[in-house]
C-alpha cells in the first residue's frame, strides 16, 4: 500500500453565477485595485490517501469527487494525485 | 394520518414542523432520527430546515447520505407526499429528488424576512386550499437560497408547471426587488415530475398560527390533509 497526496479543486461551472466571486471583485475595486474582472471563488480539498497504485488512487479520488466533493449540477472539479514525499507531513 | 419529521444533527426547524403538523394540521407527527431505515406507514415526510452537519462542504451535501434518505427515496417513488423546507429543500436537491442546486444568496447576505409568495397553481396536493395567484406571506431565513438550474431544466420546470411558489411583492408581481436571494425566475418552491415532492425555501411551519405573525402556511397543511383524505397512502 502506498500513500498519495490528493488535491481536488472545485469550481463553479463557468456559466453559473458566482455571488462570492462578484463580491470579492467589488471589494477589490473598493480597495482601489483597478482592472480586476472575472473573479471566481472555488475551493480546494486536500487529503492523504492509501492506495495500491497511482491509478487506484486516481480512481478512488474520482469516485469521491463525483459522490460528495463536487455537485455536478453547478460545479466542475480537477483532481491531482501525487506520490507522498517520504518524511513530509501527511 | 401520520407524518414524520426527519431530524439530522443541526436541524433546527424540526420542533416547529412537528408542532405545526400535529397542533395545526392534525397529523400524528413523530420525530424520526436520521439513522432510521423504516419510514413505512407515514402519509407525509417532512425534511425540516436548519443547518444539517453544519452546512459543511455544501448545504445538504452530507445529510443526503443519511440512512433515512434511502426510505425517503423509496417513498418518493411510491408517491408519498414529501416536503423539504429550507435546508430540507437543499437536501432534496443534493439527493437528486428535485432538479437544480442552491447558490449563495446574491449579495451574500443571510436573509431573514417575511416574503410574499405567489401561488402559481392550485391543482396540486400542496396548494389546493389556496386561490389561483393567492399571495401567501411566510418567513425566510437562509444564506444559500439562490435557486439555480441550467436553462433546459428551467424550461422544463416552467413548461410542466412545477414551480408552485414565486417570490412576489404585495401586488403579486415577481419583481427583482421582491426576490430576496437571486433565484432564477423568482423561484421559491418546486415539485418533482410526479408532483409529490415539494421543496421550498420559505417556512410554512413558522407561519401556521396568528400568534407567530401569520397563518398563511396553514394553506399547505389544509391542502395536504384534503389530498390525503381523498387518496390515502402509506
Amino acid at each position: 500500500m502506498n500513500n498519495y497526496r490528493v488535491r481536488v479543486t472545485v469550481r463553479l461551472q463557468p456559466e453559473v453565477v458566482d455571488p462570492v466571486g462578484a463580491t470579492v471583485e467589488a471589494s477589490l475595486h473598493n480597495l482601489g485595485f483597478a482592472g480586476v474582472s472575472g473573479a471566481r471563488v472555488g475551493k480546494v480539498v486536500e487529503f492523504a490517501l492509501d492506495a495500491s497504485s497511482l491509478a487506484e488512487a486516481e480512481k478512488n479520488a474520482a469516485a469521491m469527487s463525483d459522490q460528495l466533493l463536487a455537485n455536478p449540477v453547478i460545479e466542475d472539479h480537477e483532481i491531482e494525485v501525487t506520490e507522498a514525499v517520504a518524511g513530509a507531513p501527511a | 394520518m401520520k407524518a414524520c419529521v426527519i431530524v439530522f444533527p443541526g436541524s433546527n426547524c424540526d420542533h416547529d414542523a412537528q408542532h405545526a403538523l400535529s397542533e395545526v394540521a392534525g397529523f400524528k407527527a413523530d420525530f424520526v432520527w436520521h439513522a432510521e431505515t423504516d419510514l413505512d406507514g407515514y402519509d407525509l415526510i417532512m425534511i425540516p430546515g436548519g443547518f444539517s452537519y453544519g452546512d459543511h462542504l455544501r448545504s445538504g451535501a452530507v445529510a443526503r447520505f443519511a440512512a433515512a434518505m434511502g426510505p425517503v427515496q423509496e417513498a418518493a417513488r411510491r408517491g408519498t407526499p414529501i416536503m423539504g423546507v429550507c435546508n430540507g429543500f437543499q437536501i432534496l436537491l443534493e439527493a437528486g429528488l428535485l432538479p437544480g442546486a442552491m447558490l449563495r444568496n446574491a449579495g451574500l447576505e443571510f436573509r431573514h424576512d417575511w416574503v410574499g409568495l405567489r401561488t402559481e397553481r392550485t391543482d396540486t396536493m400542496f396548494t389546493s386550499a389556496s386561490e389561483p395567484g393567492q399571495i401567501l406571506r411566510m418567513p425566510i431565513a437562509h444564506g444559500d437560497g439562490n435557486y439555480y438550474a441550467d436553462p433546459e431544466t428551467i424550461d422544463r420546470l416552467e413548461g410542466e408547471g412545477r414551480v408552485l411558489f414565486r417570490y412576489c411583492n404585495a401586488a403579486g408581481e415577481t419583481t427583482p426587488e421582491a426576490n430576496p436571494n437571486g433565484s432564477i425566475n423568482n423561484i421559491a418552491g418546486i415539485t418533482n415530475e410526479r408532483g409529490n415532492v415539494l421543496g421550498m425555501m420559505p417556512h410554512p411551519e413558522r407561519a401556521s398560527e396568528l400568534i407567530l405573525g401569520g397563518d398563511d402556511g396553514a394553506h399547505i397543511w389544509r391542502s395536504l390533509v384534503a389530498h390525503l383524505e381523498a387518496v390515502p397512502v402509506g
